[in-house]
């Protein structure tokens, strides 16, 4: 048993001031498994991680590596790489000005003086081994992020990689991508690399990984064959409590057919972006929670973009309350009581260094116009009001977001449009990447809105959320929209067939 | 310790402050008489304060001005203005041109400075244009104006050193008879006081540091970022006009090679002093003005001490990279670590606290 | 295989012939502008553009600003920037001038010296930018205040060199055999350059070949792609950075040398706004500032570039000293935007490595 354990991490705590993120976790990697390492925001998965590729000192605790007779130092990324540890993150990190081949060697060592053909050869061997669909003198910014992350793992293999940690590396990738990536996983479980992965979707762990280990608080809950431990114990376990509340919640009622004589609070025909949907029409009713769903890619994203204008409309009608609108830009969809929440929150929702406070503010903010500023006493209130609706965790409303936790920021940027008091509010991924207690407070939060008389439109890449809290989904595929579900068609096997396209009969 | 030290040390004017009180305390030293202020009457008869304090408020009349507008556009396009002051020195040809067509009134004067401001706005306009339409870098982007704006300064007179005379000019970049205070110091108390009722009364920075930190999320919530960008590199070009107005106005002509040369290095270097990052975002126009003066400061000082004029810079230099040594981040990790290894006992032995009840406390 | 790619590719809007990349095709129309112009004014004024001399006089003018930009290239690659490089130029001069005039200076001597002040310059403002992390602008604003006030503490006058094998090696020409032009009297002149002209050359080829083949160039274009990325993939990113600013500050002795062998004076007027020049010749030649693209061939035909149009401007009947920056700042213009309407067009048709959220946004 200890003989086929790669890597062994005991007793490891890590502190940051004000903070214990790590109190003596234990790890052990086998050979030639998958290991999921899951655990809430908070958990202490990445600060692990961190530790363990040497980007944080720890501050006690042993790290063994096979082969190795005494404990190992690493005090960097490259101690780690050299070592044998390779880590692949969802941001790509690799360098997108060079080419695939110098991505695959450089920073490696070797010659001073680079033989750029033997470079290619070799990367050309690798890439056609691993069945990778790039060519070695491709620059690396015209491969898509899927072939890119394929080859960073690439290189982590090709460097003799015994531990290679995957750090949510399907997020951004698409389903027939995701498949991709698990058979290239599994080819090199059996070429005996340690995986660690890490991610959101339970899915995923259970068709692809081995054993678990689950961290809560920076602490251990323990690790489990996959077999032993179905999901709800998972889920139970990574919050610390029993399920009720997630099984608890309440679908909204399907609501009547669409022809009851009420006029749609949005309305949009023949609409088109710039960033390529194709025209479609929809339209949403009062105190609607509707979904679009799909493939990452689908479509889902850009549509919702269109109807809020965040992308160049090209083409299209729009009506708010039975009245034709033009939304060209975010400020006019604001202007109609339309808000926004986008897929990524840290590059389309968050202004980072600003306070908690600004953030929340924003929106109403540039509602009530640029030359007039809302008091200080104002803001502070509007800002104390909502931390305090939403629980928002953080020292104080002075606080820069950047330094909260991703679901404590999700909550302020939700905050944000709650404030503007929208009539239709569009959450795009609003619990993508969040602990899980924070995405039932997030799906509880729509449903109550929804009984208030907002118009929700709700997007998540986990279907079970969907179907807990939209009453009608629109599907979609390659930019079209192929299908709209509701009430009973409502099931997980029939969005699947609608989204691939068998056997739809009815719309 | 106090809240006050608490909030200062994380306070980004703390760099510019503690600079500024080096200073203080340097010239304490060297000679108490660099603090004095006398009253003494000028060649025109004039009554007129004077002392170093006064020439160090006065001479940095200038920078200061400009260094809000950097700020702004700092913190708006991630990227600096480095043609603040060719834009100047068009600005001032403008103001000489305006002047030399006709009898100098004060409403002359005034039709002057808005032509001047005008041609500014355009330059600051084509500046703007480039970074937030067409995406250039600001330093790349303004290196054109860097390039050719002097010799544009030049053309529009026509003639290398025109002069403009008057009594009204000296009102302004001088002394206005009557009070003891130059002109250039009130100017700029106007203009800051102006500043802070646009920034009080407007969005100015909510928007700026909004579109500074993440355009992206800036325009999905409504916010125009490339008028704003647009805006703050307008708002550069009134600085510069108004800076190249007073710079004509305190010596009565224009010398378009020399008005207000590398000034432009000295503006970013104040918005850097004042604990700004040259990266964009959050913003402090304080930090801004109080690192002007320290510039300016730090010049008078030299002088005082003797160091011909030519030479001032090589001091300056030294200065300057102690001071951002000071700030950077690996130094102030640094120090923060020394501090909480080294000097958390030393203080808790001294004060007789217990270690908890220090724990505490922080 | 082919159906899996296209999946893959169709994702993301991927084109599979594979495209010209960007470095090449800037550099491509930099020595097109290039040779464009210059075949232009062969044209249309005739005359001295016709006398190869005249070409050959752009390089033996600016032989030290072509070293100096060869450094500031280097320094842009990585994301950076060095403005203290015509400062420190014009110290090397003085201090060398200072140095040959004192008795018992010699040519290696101030050769020594040219290169230990750059040295020096590039080792201290590399430790501060890239171990201390403080703006490279304003290191090298310091950087260059130092150097300029320097010259005036050691020399406040300018000062001509007198030291005789100092006034060999300048007043040494390299005839170029087989061309050349016709005096005023008929007689046959050959066309040469200056010792300068071969260093300039030659630091352009070395820098060249650092650049495109050896482990220290690539992680030089690694850094200024993705410093973060660099990182992670085992780049020491500081050191990388470090050698670059030490390379620069190099370059800049080499190119103050270069500077006195062409003018043998020290003077603090010397190599005045040459940084500016540098950088302007870095852009044209398609070094993008935010780093990650450049080559130095490319810089070097923008320091051509830039002063044949400055040749032009005066064949045209405007001398005037203005209309030279005016050109230049035009010419600047017409590069900058011609790169970003150039890669604005390029960026809509190939994806770039950029997370999700971009990609939506750029599928146009």
């Amino acid at each position: 048993m200890e003989n086929d354990i790669v890597l062994s991490m005991r007793n490891i705590s890590k502190s940051f001031p004000g903070v214990r993120a790590l109190h003596q976790v234990d790890f052990f990697l086998k050979k030639g498994e998958i290991h999921a390492l899951m655990g809430e925001n908070g958990a202490g998965k990445s600060t692990l991680i961190k530790v363990l590729t040497g980007v944080y000192p720890k501050d006690t605790g042993e790290i063994h590596l096979e082969g190795h007779q005494k404990e190992v130092v690493i005090k960097s990324p490259q101690d780690a790489q050299q070592l044998g540890i390779s880590t692949v993150y969802q941001e790509i990190t690799l360098c997108p000005n060079l080419s695939v081949a110098e991505n695959m060697f450089i920073g490696r060592g070797g010659d001073r003086v680079i033989q750029w053909r033997s470079l290619r050869n070799r990367t050309t061997d690798i890439l056609e081994k691993l069945n990778i669909p790039a060519r070695a003198t491709q620059p690396l910014s015209s491969c898509s992020l899927a072939v890119q992350q394929m080859v960073a793992i690439a290189r982590a293999v090709d460097m003799d990689c015994k531990v290679l940690i995957l750090d949510e590396p399907t997020s951004s990738l698409d389903e027939n991508e995701v498949d991709k990536l698990f058979s290239l996983m599994r080819d090199l479980k059996d070429q005996g690399v340690g995986i660690i992965f890490i991610t959101h979707f339970l899915e995923q762990v259970y068709e692809v990984c081995d054993r678990i280990t689950v961290l809560r608080n920076g602490e251990l809950v323990g690790a489990y064959e996959i077999k032993e431990l179905p999901r709800v114990q998972l889920i139970s376990k990574m919050m610390g409590k029993e399920l009720d509340e997630i099984t608890g919640l309440e679908k909204q009622k399907a609501l009547p057919d669409d022809d009851d004589g009420t006029i749609p609070v949005f309305e949009a025909h023949g609409l088109s972006s710039a960033a390529g949907t194709k025209a479609f029409d929809f339209k949403i009713r009062k105190g609607e929670v509707n979904g679009f769903t799909g493939l990452l890619g689908s479509g889902r994203s850009e549509s919702v973009r269109a109807i809020f204008g965040a992308d160049r409309v090209t083409g299209g009608r729009v009506k708010v309350n039975g009245h034709t609108v033009r939304i060209a830009k975010p400020r006019d969809a604001m202007r109609y009581g339309l808000g926004y929440l986008p897929e990524d929150r840290k590059q389309d929702g968050l202004i980072e260094e600003l306070s908690v406070r600004d953030n929340i503010i924003l929106a109403l903010q540039v509602m009530k116009g640029f030359f007039r500023p809302f008091s200080k006493a104002e803001a502070e209130a509007f800002a104390d009001k909502y931390i305090k609706l939403l629980g928002i965790k953080t020292a104080s409303s002075d606080t820069p977001i950047k330094s909260l936790s991703g679901g404590n920021q999700q909550k302020a940027i939700l905050a944000r449009w709650l404030l503007t008091n929208p009539r239709y509010l569009i959450l795009d991924e609003p619990t993508r990447g969040i602990d899980v207690g924070t995405k039932v407070e997030i799906q509880k939060l729509v449903l109550k809105l929804a009984e208030d008389g907002v118009s929700v439109t709700f997007i998540s890449s986990e279907i079970e959320e969907m179907l807990r809290t939209c009453s009608r989904l629109i599907v979609m595929r390659d930019r079209n929209i192929v299908g709209e579900l509701r009430g009973e068609e409502m099931t997980q096997a029939k969005i699947m067939h609608t989204i691939a396209g068998e056997a739809v009969q009815d719309g | 310790m106090a809240k006050w030290w608490e909030r200062l040390s994380k306070s980004q004017l703390l760099v510019p402050l503690s600079a500024l009180l080096l200073l203080v305390v340097f010239n304490l030293f060297r000679d108490i008489g660099f603090f004095s202020i006398s009253l003494a009457i000028n060649n025109d008869g004039n009554t007129v304060l004077q002392g170093n304090l006064i020439s160090i408020l006065d001479g940095a009349s200038e920078l200061a001005i400009l260094a809000i507008g950097m700020t702004l556009v700092t913190a708006s396009s991630r990227g600096q203005d480095i043609s603040v002051g060719a834009v100047a020195a068009i600005a001032g040809s403008v103001f000489v041109r305006v002047l030399r067509g006709n009898e100098i009134t004060m409403s002359v004067i005034l039709g002057a400075f808005l032509a001047a401001c005008v041609a500014a706005m355009i330059c600051g306009l084509f500046n703007g244009a480039l970074v937030s339409v067409f995406k250039i870098q600001p330093m790349i982007a303004t290196l054109i104006l860097f390039s050719a704006g002097r010799s544009i300064a030049y053309w529009i007179n026509g003639g290398a050193t025109p002069t403009v005379d008057s009594p009204l000019l000296n009102y302004i970049g001088k002394l206005i008879p009557g009070i003891p205070i130059p002109s250039p110091i009130l100017i700029v108390i106007a203009f800051g006081v102006l500043v802070s009722l646009v920034l009080r009364f407007t969005n100015l920075g909510l928007y700026t540091q909004a579109v500074g930190i993440n355009e992206k999320s800036a325009h999905l919530n409504g916010i125009n970022a490339v008028g704003i960008k647009l805006v703050t590199f307008m708002i550069i070009g009134v600085c510069a006009a108004l800076a190249g107005s007073i710079g004509v106005c305190k010596i009565g002509l224009i010398n378009h090679e020399k008005i207000l040369l590398d000034i432009e290095m000295d503006a970013i270097l104040a918005v850097a002093i004042g604990g700004n990052a040259l990266g964009g975002g959050k913003f402090s126009l304080k930090g801004s003005v109080i690192g002007a003066y320290v510039i300016q400061a730090l010049t008078t000082t030299l002088y005082a001490i003797k160091v011909p004029s030519t030479q001032v810079k090589a001091y300056k230099a030294i200065v300057i990279i102690l001071i951002v040594v000071l700030g950077s981040p690996v130094i102030k990790a640094y120090l923060a670590r020394l501090r909480d290894s080294k000097l958390r006992p030393i203080i808790n032995r001294l004060t007789r606290k217990p270690a908890n009840a220090m724990e505490n406390e922080s | 295989m082919t159906s899996k790619q296209e999946n893959l590719s169709g994702a993301s809007g991927k084109t599979i012939r594979e495209p010209i990349s960007n470095t090449n095709l800037l550099l491509a129309i930099t020595i097109g502008t290039f040779f464009g112009m210059y075949a232009l004014a062969m044209l249309v004024w005739g005359g001295g553009f016709l006398n190869p001399q005249q070409f050959l006089d752009i390089f033996n003018n600016n032989a030290f600003l072509i070293v100096i930009s060869c450094g500031l290239t280097v320094v842009m690659i990585t994301g950076g920037i060095d403005i203290s490089v015509g400062g420190v130029t014009a110290l090397v001069t003085m201090s060398c001038v200072v140095h040959l005039n004192s008795g018992n200076g010699s040519v290696l001597g101030s050769l020594i010296m040219a290169l230990g002040i750059g040295l020096a310059f590039g080792l201290i403002q590399g430790l501060l930018v890239s171990y201390l992390e403080i703006q490279p602008f304003i290191v090298s604003l310091a950087g260059m205040f130092f150097a300029r006030g320097m010259i005036t503490i050691i020399s406040n006058d300018p000062q001509t060199a007198g030291l005789e094998s100092f006034l060999a090696l300048k007043a040494f020409r390299i005839v170029i055999p087989g061309i050349g032009y016709y005096g005023k009297t008929g007689n046959f002149i050959p066309a040469s350059i200056e010792p300068g002209v071969v260093v300039a050359i030659l630091v352009v080829l070395a820098i060249f070949f650092m650049l495109g083949w050896t482990r220290f160039g690539r992680n030089l274009y690694a850094v200024g792609g993705n410093m973060q990325s660099a990182m992670m993939l085992g780049i020491n990113v500081k050191r990388t950075k470090f050698f670059a600013y030490l390379l620069s500050g190099l370059l800049a002795g080499i190119g103050g040398f270069v500077y006195l062998l062409h003018t043998g004076a020290g003077d603090a007027a010397n190599a005045t706004a040459a940084e500016m020049q540098a950088i302007a010749s870095s852009i044209i030649g398609g070094t993008l500032l935010t780093g990650g693209v450049g080559n130095v061939i490319g810089t070097l035909f923008g320091v051509l570039s830039l002063m044949t149009i400055n040749n032009i401007v005066r064949a045209s009947g405007l001398r005037d000293p203005w209309w030279q920056s005016i050109t230049t700042g035009l010419m600047l213009c017409f590069f900058i935007l011609l790169q970003s309407v150039i890669l604005s067009v390029r960026e809509k048709k190939t994806t770039i490595a950029l997370p999700a959220w971009m990609m939506i946004r750029r599928r146009t």
